[in-house]
């Protein structure tokens, strides 16, 4: 290799490796820290008060980081199902009158089950477990 | 004395940033005048809206609170506590959206007079990246207010970025700033938005105008006409013109249809109903309806999220692809697919407000 070829090898080389040391705590910076991304999963929580729901009404409640619904039907059962939209993640809301849950976002549908009644949503939602535990309604994922 | 002061001081200012050559290059500067020329006005307007959204931008920010427990409020203030802080933030708002449209009639009235054409193409490159780049601004400054709509229109455009393959879910909690919006993404939209938008835009803008300087005002494919006007001043004088016009329209809107702020973000309500984003985003909202769940094994949102992708890059590539109009030659076909797309995003705009069951 001829001195000028390392020469040039060498302060290309050099000047890469400052931007790139001048680069990585910028990038390290803007990029979310890993417990702000949300590491760990939430496994259960109180989602109502026993008797703060009445039958044919729902209420959205926060289970990990993402929003979740609880459902007390028209027959007193109670459900809950993750609150997010498998389409666009918009926040479903419960129509008393069909008994089901609907995304106003993409007009998509699911039935109390999670499934897809209609509309553009891919997957069904997330079902969770129900217990009343005392005074309150406690809410946990299943599995 | 006022006499010997004027030219005195315009010495003074000349001697040190050269006005008379400036002039003089304006002068010796010239723009072809023919029957379609109306069209070259709407890059000057763009460019005079930015100034006044630079302006009234800077401005709000004295007020405005980028948390989500004070943003909202801070806002009320600015509508409701501040002497004219409702005139600077509708100002803000509906200068914002005038300049969206007016950004897309710009590059339409651009590519159907193929002014994309050799040597042109980083010109159409610069200035449809500037078209994202300020529909990037206004997804930014929509969230800002913190208000429902907002709220819920980020949710839904932040995950279209979490669909994309492979990189989806690190770009989505990127530009979030965390799994779910809240207050690291007010704060990354805040900085998006006074910051890191601005200096990409002021880098665009001076290469998209450098460019046009450099290259001049393209005439249309056929154009016999050889008449031209010196840009200064009669070019200008045209421009300022419509500057007035558009401030004239600017300040009626502000003073009958004030910028609304609408009811502050509560992460724990359902989605309202009838929910819809910024106008500009609505044909791609409603096509997201319209898509079936569905396409063969392919997930209908993927599948039209990636048709989006596909047509924005091949509209970038236009000038490489319309092989016939770097020849001087007409292309019927670009034409009409240009006429398919506006009609297309004419068409589901409407469509998003007058068809309620949609």
């Amino acid at each position: 290799m001829k001195r000028r070829n390392f020469v040039d090898i060498f302060l290309g080389g050099s000047l890469l490796a400052t931007i790139a040391a001048f680069m990585y705590p910028v990038v390290r910076y803007v990029l979310p820290s890993r417990s702000a991304a949300g590491g760990g999963v939430q496994k259960n929580v109180v989602a109502a008060k026993a008797g703060e729901l009445p039958p044919n009404s729902a209420k959205i409640f926060k289970f990990g980081s993402s929003p979740a619904i609880l459902v007390n039907t028209a027959e007193g059962q109670l459900v809950a199902l993750s609150g997010v939209c498998t389409h666009l993640t918009c926040t479903v809301r419960f129509d008393t009158e069909t008994g089901t849950l609907f995304c106003p976002c993409h007009n998509g549908r699911f039935d109390l089950g999670g499934n897809v009644l209609s509309g553009p949503p891919p997957r069904p939602l997330e079902i969770f477990a129900v217990e009343t535990s005392g005074a309150d309604i406690i809410v946990s994922r299943k599995g | 004395m006022a006499a010997k002061i004027g030219p005195s001081l315009w010495k003074f200012l000349d001697d040190r940033f050269m006005l008379s050559a400036l002039i003089a290059f304006g002068k010796k500067k010239t723009v072809p005048e023919h029957r379609r020329s109306f069209w070259y006005f709407f890059g000057g307007i763009c460019l005079f809206l930015t100034a006044i959204q630079i302006a009234t931008g800077a401005m709000l920010l004295l007020y405005y609170t980028p948390h989500i427990d004070a943003a909202h409020e801070s806002v009320q203030f600015i509508m409701s506590g501040v002497k004219f802080g409702w005139l600077i933030r509708s100002v803000h708002s509906w200068t914002a959206n005038l300049l969206i449209g007016l950004l897309f009639i710009h590059m339409f009235s651009t590519f159907f007079l193929k002014a994309y054409r050799r040597p042109r193409e980083l010109t159409w490159i610069t200035g449809f990246l500037l078209l994202v780049l300020f529909m990037a601004f206004g997804f930014s400054g929509y969230l800002l207010p913190w208000n429902e709509l907002s709220y819920f229109a980020t949710r839904v455009g932040t995950d279209i970025a979490g669909s994309l393959p492979i990189i989806g879910h690190w770009l989505k909690t990127v530009i979030l700033g965390g799994p779910e919006v809240g207050q690291a993404t007010l704060s990354r939209f805040f900085w998006f938005h006074v910051a890191l938008l601005p200096l990409a835009a002021l880098v665009l803008i001076g290469i998209h105008i450098l460019l046009v300087q450099t290259l001049g005002m393209s005439k249309p494919i056929g154009e016999r006409s050889t008449k031209e006007i010196p840009f200064f001043p009669d070019f200008l004088y045209k421009d300022a013109l419509g500057w007035t016009l558009i401030l004239v329209i600017i300040g009626v809107l502000c003073v009958f249809l004030p910028w609304e702020i609408g009811p502050k973000a509560d992460p724990l309500v359902s989605t309202p109903l009838g929910i819809k984003p910024e106008w500009y985003f609505t044909f791609m909202f409603t096509t997201l309806k319209l898509v079936p769940a569905h396409v063969l094994s392919f997930e209908g949102e993927k599948l039209a999220i990636l048709a989006f992708m596909t047509g924005g890059l091949l509209w970038l590539l236009v000038p490489f692809l319309d092989r016939r109009a770097a020849l001087e030659k007409r292309s019927p076909v670009f034409t009409w697919a240009g006429v398919a797309l506006a009609l297309y995003i004419v068409i589901l705009t409407v469509m998003t407000y007058t068809v309620p069951k949609l």
